[in-house]
């Protein structure tokens, strides 16, 4: 059932211009739903997605697993008869959800951000701190102990990485980045 | 012939042998490969994900590096290929964000640099002839999935290289290096990407049917050209399964008679070695 009191037109309009995709031409013709990887594993197929958000219902969508499982593979654009690029929209959604505490998946969320904070302090995503920040973070420390240490003993996940030279230059970066972000 | 070599992250830690192969590779073929020690992450999906700006800057920054170095830029990861190619398009095509990332990079956009994945700067521009003129040990009787994935072939109008559902670049290169690419539906089907450490068993359900699919297709191993897809393959499955993956240029160095040392095939998870060793392929 869909509480029309909660709908929020301005979200529709929003996350049309910032995606750049003609969000109402959706026909939901299902092609895109037929080929996604994650939509049957999930909560909502992306052409449920794109109806919620012309029908402005920015809670749920904002608070789906789906944006956050969304693989980015790009399936579903080639195939979408109007052209409509999903994934952009996903980009837009999950850049919009970021700060929700109350969403429905608790772990991409924090890998994403842990993944960035990496290239932030030395340029280069090093894989093995990665991954033990995100364990740690998420609380899910033993499931992968195994197969960490079959990788680290085969000198896959090196413990030490230098990063980029220029380590200064790759704050400046991010910092200028926010700095436009909050104009 | 001379590129400029952006490995990425990846290359250093869990996808060491593609690293390897790839180096050796172009070193067979006397291509060569620029570098510069002051390379940074593309950005990946969680740049795009959160954060739109910071991932056409952080690739424009390596795109820098490449005009500094004057050479087109080659990237064996099929992920950092697809992060880089779209930047320099929004680069290319959008004026006010082109000059945004120009100030926030401090560095100005010439245009000139092209970026090419791996496979298609060695089958497209050095060429799928000339690589078969130098064949010394033909894969004969090895029986392979070619496995695109996503990234290489889709979104069409940013990575411009082969046909987004049915790729061929992959099965033509190993048919002439003698090997027997088998015809099957899911060589651009999604491997789970990053969701392989986010959610495993999400992206153990497609490895294994992409895995199943391959042996229904007669195929005695895959053969990628992204570490992601690589990671994903062998670590996301079912344990009963043993069939390999190779790096395309690892079969490459094979076929083109390079030397090569088993350690670097110990670094698989799945062992190719047995395989390899049934076909009389490594000594
Ligand atoms: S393929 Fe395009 S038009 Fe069809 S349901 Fe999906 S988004 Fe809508
Ligand atoms: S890009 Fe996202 S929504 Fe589209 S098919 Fe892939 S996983 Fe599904």
């Amino acid at each position: 059932m869909i509480n029309l009191t909660n709908l929020d037109h301005e979200f529709s309009s929003l996350v049309k211009e910032k995606s750049g995709q003609s969000i109402e031409l959706c026909f939901q013709c299902q092609k895109c739903a037929s080929g996604c990887p994650m939509g049957e594993l999930t909560d909502y197929y992306p052409h449920q997605i794109i109806r919620m958000v012309q029908f402005g219902m920015r809670e749920r969508v904002l608070q789906s697993k789906a944006i956050w499982l969304c693989l980015s593979c790009e399936a579903c654009s080639v195939r979408c008869p109007n052209e409509i690029k999903i994934p952009a929209v996903m980009d837009v959604l999950r850049a919009m959800a970021e700060t929700k505490t109350s969403g429905r998946e608790k772990n991409a969320p924090v890998f994403h951000k842990i993944f960035l904070n990496s290239i932030k302090s030395s340029g280069r995503v090093h894989e093995a701190v990665m991954m033990v920040k995100y364990k740690l973070k998420t609380g899910d420390l033993f499931s992968d102990i195994p197969l960490g240490l079959r990788m680290f003993r085969k000198g896959k996940l090196p413990l030490i990485s230098k990063g980029v030279k220029n380590k200064r230059e790759i704050k400046k970066i991010f910092n200028r980045v926010e700095q436009k972000y909050s104009e | 012939m001379r590129f400029f070599y952006y490995p990425g992250c990846s290359l250093e830690a869990t996808a060491r042998e593609y690293d390897h192969s790839a180096r050796s590779v172009c070193r067979n073929l006397e291509i060569e490969l620029a570098e510069s020690k002051d390379w940074c992450c593309c950005g990946a999906t969680s740049a795009h994900s959160l954060n739109h700006l910071l991932s056409i800057a952080l690739p424009a920054r390596n795109i820098a590096l490449a005009q500094e170095a004057g050479a087109d830029i080659v990237a064996p990861c099929s992920a950092c290929f697809n992060h880089l190619k779209r930047a320099d398009k929004t680069l290319r095509e959008n004026e006010k964000v082109r000059r945004e990332v120009e100030e926030i990079v401090e560095f100005k956009y010439t245009g000139a640099i092209n970026i090419y994945s791996l496979l298609e700067a060695l089958v497209n521009i050095y060429g799928l002839e000339q690589i078969a003129a130098r064949v010394k040990k033909p894969l004969n009787g090895l029986k392979v999935a070619c496995y695109y994935g996503c990234m290489l072939v889709r979104p069409p109008e940013i990575t411009n290289f082969d046909r987004p559902e049915n790729p061929v670049t992959m099965d033509q290169l190993m048919s002439r290096l003698g090997a027997e690419p088998k015809l099957w539906s899911y060589k651009t089907e999604c491997c789970g990407a990053h969701q392989g450490i986010v959610n495993e068993k999400f992206t153990t359900r497609l490895v294994n049917t992409l895995l199943e699919m391959a042996v229904e297709a007669g195929a005695q191993a895959l053969v990628t050209s992204c570490p992601l897809c690589q990671a994903n393959i062998e670590m996301r499955r079912n344990r009963t399964c043993t069939l390999p993956s190779f790096y395309f240029t690892e079969l490459m160095e094979i076929a083109l008679g390079v030397p090569v040392q088993k350690i670097w095939f110990k670094k698989h998870l799945i062992n190719p070695l047995p395989l390899l060793e049934s076909l009389s392929l490594v000594g």
